[in-house]
């Protein structure tokens, strides 16, 4: 208002016409809002950047917080002298603090490889892949958990794929990401069909389940940091939400493309195409 | 015997806990997420309840209200153990009526273990 006052009185002292004072006037009111506008956008999204780095603060020390205390507890009970536990429990729980030290490291790494990503130091390696030899050995290795929920994976491929280029471990990590929730969020006789073909001068890999699926309104944020959509969360709290913004970051990376469609509680169909060079 | 409902979807520390209070002569039921825990609240009449927050089906906080706001359950103590350790969470528990806050990882088992038989004193 008073930048308008001033505007007014400037302008009434070196223009007499009434009309080019008020164009003035008018001009500089509309700039004056502009920057208003830029400046609360700026300060609006700080407050968003800084409410971010706290959530971000707050699930990461929660969801190491869960292992750990597994940890804990399970040691605390190996070495109290108020309780008594025969060999044969004494593995059980062994056997626990195994599973739990994995499950750590898997979140410490996950959330490295992410912090990677967003400072741009996640940079893939070129090499010759066989994407039908890498699926096979990642389901081979998935083949202990897939057993235990009554998973039945099947392999479809197309024959004489070519090879492509690109980074082994990173796409693996894709793979195995895609693989693992398709085995994580099925219910008891979980059945999960992998697709590879040629699609023109892309690789196309599908993975199908008939697991829990994924809600409409949830679709928009499936790729996103930490995001875990309400009906998995019903199912499973475990789980970091980084899975799939990692696969995602690094089909991008590799000039591909990744996607999927759902359709909540008869299962999700992730796709991702990788370009043959 | 003095009954314990233990409602936390971590079966580690399911199995931890039942272990070392079944040991001491309590017994100890599990509930693996909010909405059984809700269930087996009502129907099995336990001395105690431990509840975690960020549950399956039912958030802990949800699980509160409706145990408070219940004739049946809502004099029975509530003790939060969570892995959550806001101020926000301690205050909003507690003026819900939870007995007292626990940070799951800032405790032994054997000092939980205490604070559970102080708790049913």
């Amino acid at each position: 208002m008073g930048s308008i006052l001033l505007a007014y009185a400037i302008g009434t002292k070196y223009i007499e016409d009434p009309y080019m004072v008020s164009l003035v006037i008018i001009v500089i009111t509309l700039v004056l809002l502009v920057l208003a506008y830029v400046i609360t956008r700026s300060f609006d999204r700080l407050a968003e950047a800084n409410r971010m780095k706290s959530e971000f603060v707050s699930i990461v020390s929660h969801q190491l917080r869960s292992p750990l205390s597994n940890l804990k507890w399970t040691l605390d009970l190996l070495l109290s002298e108020r309780v008594d536990l025969d060999d044969k429990k004494e593995l059980e729980y062994l056997k626990i603090l195994e599973e739990n030290t994995q499950r750590m490291g898997n979140l410490i790494s996950d959330l490295l490889t992410v912090s990677r990503i967003e400072q741009g130091r996640f940079t893939p390696r070129k090499e010759s892949i066989s994407l039908n030899e890498l699926i096979n050995k990642i389901i081979e290795e998935a083949k202990v958990f897939s057993k235990a929920v009554n998973a039945e994976i099947i392999f479809k491929s197309g024959e004489n794929l070519p090879k492509i280029f690109g980074d082994p471990s990173q796409i693996k990590m894709v793979i195995t990401n895609l693989l693992d929730n398709a085995v994580r969020y099925t219910r008891n006789r979980g059945k999960i069909d992998i697709g590879l073909s040629q699609k023109g001068k892309n690789l196309y890999f599908e993975i199908k389940d008939n697991g829990v699926g994924i809600p409409q309104e949830d679709s928009k944020y499936i790729f996103q940091k930490f995001f875990r959509s309400q009906n998995v969360l019903k199912e499973q709290t475990n789980g970091s939400g980084l899975g799939l913004y990692i696969a995602k970051s690094i089909i991008d990376k590799a000039g591909g493309k990744i996607g999927f469609k759902s359709q909540q509680g008869s299962g999700s169909t992730f796709w991702f195409s990788l370009p043959l060079k | 015997m003095k009954k314990i409902l233990f409602i936390e979807d971590e079966s580690t520390l399911q199995k931890t806990i039942s272990e070392i209070l079944t040991q001491e002569g309590y017994e100890v039921i599990s509930a693996l997420d909010g909405e059984l825990g809700l269930k087996l609240a009502k129907t099995k009449n336990p001395d105690l309840i431990l509840l975690d927050l960020v549950l399956p089906k039912l958030h802990g906080f949800e699980v509160l209200k409706e145990l408070k706001e219940d004739e049946k359950t809502k004099n029975i103590p509530v003790i939060i153990l969570t892995n959550l350790e806001g101020m926000q969470d301690v205050e909003k528990a507690i003026k819900m009526g939870a007995k007292t806050y626990l940070v799951k990882s800032n405790y032994s088992l054997e000092e939980v273990t205490d604070k559970i038989k102080n708790a049913l004193k």
